[in-house]
């Protein structure tokens, strides 16, 4: 009897190890096939393809590779700005027009030719649609009222004209955005519903004239993108791209090292670190223009104290927490425009200096200190960051609380200006100084109905008449050396007086397999490109 | 099981249980929807992003009504589900039902593989226990099987991929199925066994059935604990009747009176264990999920709740409780009818 | 019961004498029963140790660590187990052991704080529903099911993230996703007792329906329903511990285990202590309640004792 039963529950114990070494040989463990690049990284963010809405990181990415722009940086020089589906472009004397000149030859995926009128319907989609990006284009004086008056096609030409006081260098640049993608006009309002502009239909499906169309996206799984071999550059080599879903950084890592991914885009800097003994891995550094900054509240009694909010910047361990977990992800850099773009003000006057900190403190009047929150991410490194700095702000009588939330959470009392201080992160959303400078300088309406929820300063209660002349002045300043000059006195303002204590800029660390060449992936969030891509 | 001090009709209870359903399900959607009205992630930024200028994102709380008083939102809402309407998902832009019908099956996959295997595991080790009860066999068996009640899944999930995966490489890593299986087979059932065996893609099958051997294992050394414990007392419970006793008695083998006698008076009480598993396995596997990255209705709820995708959610949390509340059912509803006595 | 000893002499005669002299005696002996049954157990004497030793090293935290296991040293981090920090640094530099150490008062002020506010819940609605009857009934057991139908981590976690994340909210929400099944335990006792003769004396006395339910029927509900609770407590620790995990728990620093895993799952490849060691103290405090509350139910439910 026991013999019987014995062997029952042995038998049941075993199905499982013998389940597993049957699929030893399986050939799902072989890798990834030579024609397919799959890439492991978290796409939690993507909610919408369409590009008049798409702002975040993920859709920002794939659109890029989907949709030619305008304007647009390419994958062999991500440094100079040239024409997309403009082939040219001329500046009317008075600089407020724009006329481009298109492409010839070009063909959206669908087989359509792109005409001047898929690029007039693109940008006026934009203004109409009125989704959350629609401010890059809102700022230059366009409404759903005469936008199509101003953006027009004349001749196989577009004409675009500024209806405010900004360079048209600016605007240029502002075409090179995920709004500057240009949408097959035909096959989008062939989807058109109740008047939507194709809305609806574009929000999961493609229409560009790109290196890639979507082929599939299952959200929290994958996207999933296939060649397009009459792409005006020539084929991708890759006939398949697949953003793999991971969440996990360390199920990233797995999947890399075992060769079931061919880049890993979410490893820490210590699992890099841990990957360096791999000679069969590659890690790729590229400096991105995202910042991680603390921001105090203007309007906390304490806080609004240019004495504290000064101390404040001597309060953070720059150095220890770049040397040691941010190593190779994060160098120190303190002014709101990223190092290594056109404009950038790479001093860094603030260390920890807990001594001179706390003869601040005593001086705005707070010889012991007070208490704070501090909100950040849950997603690494903020958490450690936001413990290091509780750590050092504690050693000048400053005790802290930390609230960890997921950014759906975080975001609304920021935008309310609930929060105390808050360790957050910044990407630009052009290549242009004036990107930053709106978000972290300009301020003209503190009330809070004027809800100018989109700019740091406004979210910090933070106004200062003169550094807001400075920002609208550098903005329409057409001479360039002038411009920069505008800028680098503006950013070294702002880090004295502001509100922010900018602490990092991000260097991202792609990890990839030795054959995976060609993945690029440049300073800004969407000026990632699969096409060069060759295994 | 029976409740109430009265007896009432067979019927009767069906009608009870059927109109506790129907009290749940208001239940379930009035909870989820205030939690979701009152926390503090906003769903309009989920959507608009947190850039989002104030028009832009006054436009889009009036195009979802969040305008509207709390109680407008809800009658809304609960006429719109009686019309199987749960709403659009922000997170996957489709209809949420759709999304439950894409997500629901890896999850039903999973938990149905794992009550198998916590069946056929369990059942034996509980047997094996009982009839050696008070020995240092007895004991070790219930040590090692609370062992398996005792661990935090998330953390055992990952030691297990290192081993298994990282190190071994017996089994593949986190996901269902290898990308470039990845939609090839039709979606029918959505249960890729299922699919993949129907339509004679054994290479699929095969790659799905290796996915699945490592999460279904970590949520069955749950159901496994639960069930060798429960098997156990129940055996216990009729190992110490007269009836074996006296088929003892008889020179019956301790085979036969164990698996003919014992065992059969069990299998009833054994079912409604096995629902009750198997019901929270469906509901248990959020953690799992996160670590096998594995597309479950687990994990999109909780990234919905992280997203403030309150339709998802909602929805969602409605059909893992009506899968729930329907299994109990079921599986009592089965041992009333095997079980003259609860009958009565 | 097993032969029990010939030499019955001072306490022992008297918790073992076959009259008791008064209830306070036959009470201390009914304890002193169970005690005997129990300390008969070794699986049940095993959990005892695992939580004995738990509240002992709770107690006894600053004397037994260097600091609250807060203090972060960069320079210092990642190290493995040595004579100088015996289960090595985390990534910040913080040594481990304190950090275990000071995280079991955590987890025995969750567990603690979840009991004492789902036990008073759970018999004040079973024993109210029970005792009473009629449409108070239906109303509470109703309401009872709806919570036992919740997908509970869900719930755990909606209720969580309505509240904001932090250690007492998280005790509040799982106290609110566990007390059902109390209620419904002590609505099934209370339906054998309210029929008892002891319970129409008191009322024929003249008692008060909350004056019966408080001291009559409840001290009678108590000793399943603290059966049951050592028994959910590592279901307790474990959902603690997943929300920790999924960051809705107890906030940085705290040491929290279910947290520390969390923030060092990136490390399992390289620096295996830093999750593994926080998974083992889990994995063997609730293995402890895992192991107690089966021992419990061993010496309490009628069932498994012959």
């Amino acid at each position: 009897m026991q013999r019987t039963l014995k062997s029952l529950t042995v038998a049941a114990g075993l199905a499982l190890a013998v389940g597993g070494a049957s699929y030893a040989t399986s050939p799902a463990l072989a890798g990834t096939p030579k024609n397919m690049m799959v890439m492991a990284m978290s796409i939690s963010d993507l909610i919408t393809l369409d590009p008049a809405e798409v702002f975040e990181f993920t859709g920002g990415e794939v659109i890029a590779n989907v949709y030619d722009r305008v304007m647009m940086f390419e994958a062999e020089n991500l440094t100079t700005l040239v024409g997309g589906v403009a082939e040219s472009y001329e500046v009317s004397k008075d600089g407020k027009t724009v006329t481009l000149s298109i492409r010839p030859g070009q063909k959206f995926h669908s087989g359509n030719p792109v005409r001047a009128e898929d690029v007039a319907f693109s940008l006026r989609r934009v203004i109409k649609l009125k989704k959350t990006p629609s401010f890059i284009f809102t700022q230059f004086g366009w409404n759903k009222d005469n936008v199509d008056s101003l953006i027009k096609p004349v001749g196989g030409k577009v004409s675009i004209t500024i209806n405010a006081d900004f360079s048209p260098a600016l605007m240029l640049n502002a075409l090179s955005a995920g709004v500057g993608s240009v949408v097959d006009e035909k096959l989008v309002m062939s989807h058109e519903k109740d008047g939507d502009l194709g809305y609806g239909w574009l929000k999961n499906h493609s229409a560009g004239s790109g290196p890639f169309s979507l082929k599939t996206w299952k959200s929290n799984e994958l996207v999933m993108l296939e060649a397009n071999p009459s792409y005006r550059h020539g084929g991708p080599k890759m006939s398949r791209v697949v953003l793999r879903h991971v969440p996990e950084p360390s199920a990233q890592r797995l999947l890399i090292e075992k060769g079931d991914a061919d880049i890993a885009r979410n490893l820490t800097p210590d699992q890099v670190n841990g990957v360096a003994g791999n000679a069969d891995l590659v890690v790729d550094n590229n400096p991105k223009a995202a910042l991680v900054y603390i921001a105090s509240n203007n309007a906390h009694p304490i806080l609004s104290k240019p004495k504290v909010r000064q101390a404040l910047r001597y309060l953070v361990d720059y150095k220890g927490m770049a040397s040691t977990f941010l190593a190779g992800a994060y160098k120190v850099h303190q002014a709101f425009w990223p190092s290594g773009l056109w404009g950038s003000y790479d001093e860094t006057p603030f260390k920890l200096d807990v001594a001179k900190a706390k003869s601040m403190l005593a001086e705005a009047g707070y010889p012991d200190g007070f208490k704070l929150t501090i909100d950040t991410l849950t997603s690494a490194p903020f958490p450690e960051i936001a413990q290091s700095v509780q750590q050092t702000l504690g050693k000048a009588g400053i005790k802290t609380e930390i609230i960890l939330s997921e950014g759906k959470t975080l975001w609304p009392k920021y935008r309310a200006r609930k929060h105390e201080i808050i360790v957050a992160r910044w990407s630009p959303d052009y290549v242009d100084p004036h990107s930053n400078a709106d978000a972290f300088a300009h301020n003209p309406d503190n009330r809070f109905e004027a809800k100018l929820t989109g700019k740091l300063a406004w979210r910090t209660s933070w106004a200062d008449p003169a550094i807001n002349a400075q920002t609208e002045a550098a903005a329409m300043e057409l001479n360039l050396d002038e411009r920069l000059k505008m800028y680098h006195k503006l950013q070294a303002d702002v880090q004295m007086q502001g509100p922010f204590t900018v602490m990092f800029q991000r260097n991202e660390q792609v990890v990839r397999q030795k054959n995976v060449k060609g993945f690029v992936s440049g300073a800004i969030f969407d000026l990632v490109f699969y096409r060069n891509v060759t295994k | 099981m029976g409740r109430g001090p009265s007896l009432p009709p067979f019927v009767g209870k069906i009608v009870r249980q059927v109109s506790t359903l129907l009290l749940t399900f208001v239940g379930l959607t009035a909870i989820t929807f205030i939690i979701g009205r009152v926390m503090p992630a906003d769903p309009v930024l989920a959507i608009v992003g947190d850039r989002a200028s104030a028009e832009v994102y006054d436009a889009m709380r009036l195009q979802l009504g969040l305008d509207k008083p709390l109680v407008v939102q809800y009658v809304i809402y609960l006429s719109n589900i009686l019309q199987g309407d749960f709403g659009k998902s922000i997170m996957t832009t489709r209809e949420v039902s759709e999304d439950i019908i894409r997500f629901f099956p890896a999850t039903l996959e999973l938990a149905t593989v794992a009550t198998i295997l916590g069946v056929f595991v369990g059942v034996p080790i509980g047997v094996f226990a009982a009839v050696h009860q008070g020995k240092m066999v007895d004991h070790i068996v219930r040590v090692v099987a609370l062992f398996g009640y005792s661990a935090p899944i998330f953390w055992i999930g990952m030691v297990a991929l290192l081993i298994f995966y990282a190190k071994l490489g017996w089994l593949p890593g986190p996901g269902r199925i290898d990308v470039f299986y990845d939609g090839i087979v039709e979606h029918w059932s959505g249960v890729i066994l299922l699919d993949s065996a129907i339509q004679g893609e054994w290479e699929i099958f095969h790659n799905a059935f290796s996915h699945l051997i490592l999460p279904s294992a970590m949520l069955a050394t749950y159901a496994l604990a639960y069930i060798a414990r429960m098997t156990r007392s129940f055996m216990l419970d009729q190992l110490n009747q007269e009836y074996v006793l006296t088929a003892r008695v008889k020179g019956l083998s301790e085979t036969t009176v164990i698996w003919r006698h014992a065992f059969r008076n069990v299998l009833v009480q054994l079912i409604t264990i096995i629902g009750l598993t198997y019901a929270s396995l469906l509901e248990g596997s959020v953690l799992t999920e996160t670590i096998f990255a594995w597309p479950g209705i687990g994990q999109y709820i909780t990234t919905s709740l992280f997203n403030a995708d309150m339709n998802a959610v909602i929805g969602g949390t409605i059909v893992v409780g009506i899968c729930f509340v329907g299994i109990n059912l079921l599986s009592d509803t089965l041992y009333k009818l095997a079980d003259p006595r609860a009958r009565q | 019961m097993t032969d029990i000893g010939s030499s019955r002499t001072g306490l022992r005669a008297w918790l073992l004498s076959e009259t008791p002299g008064s209830i306070g005696q036959a009470r201390c002996q009914r304890f002193y029963l169970v005690w005997l049954a129990f300390s008969a157990n070794p699986i049940a004497m095993g959990g005892l140790f695992i939580i004995l030793s738990l509240v002992l090293i709770a107690i006894f935290a600053p004397l037994i660590t260097s600091g609250d296991g807060t203090e972060q040293v960069l320079t210092r981090r990642l190290l493995p187990p040595s004579a100088e920090h015996w289960l090595g640094t985390d990534q910040l530099g913080r040594d481990m052991f304190d950090r275990i150490v000071w995280g079991s008062r955590i987890t025995l002020y969750i567990v603690a704080l979840v009991g004492i506010i789902v036990v008073p819940i759970g018999l004040l609605v079973g024993t109210t529903a029970g005792y009473l009857g009629g449409w108070v009934d239906t109303i509470l057991m109703r309401i009872t099911d709806i919570f036992l139908a919740f997908p509970r981590l869900i719930l755990a976690l909606a209720f969580v993230s309505a509240l904001g994340p932090g250690l007492d909210n998280a005790v509040l929400a799982i106290a609110l996703t566990t007390w059902s099944p109390f209620a419904r335990i002590a609505r099934a006792e209370t339906m054998v007792i309210r029929n008892s003769e002891y319970i129409l004396a008191a009322r024929v006395q003249g008692a008060s329906s909350a004056r019966i339910l408080l001291h009559h029927v409840t001290p009678l509900c108590l000793s399943s329903v603290i059966v049951r609770l050592t028994l959910d407590m590592a279901g307790i620790i474990l959902t603690a511990a997943g929300l920790g995990f999924l960051g809705l728990g107890a906030q940085p620093p705290l040491p929290e285990w279910g947290a520390m895993i969390s923030a060092g799952r990136q490390f399992l490849l390289d620096q295996w202590w830093v999750p593994t060691i926080p998974g083992l103290a889990i994995l063997t405090v609730s293995l402890g309640f895992n192991l107690l509350g089966d021992g419990l139910r061993d010496v309490l439910d009628p069932r498994s004792d012959s």
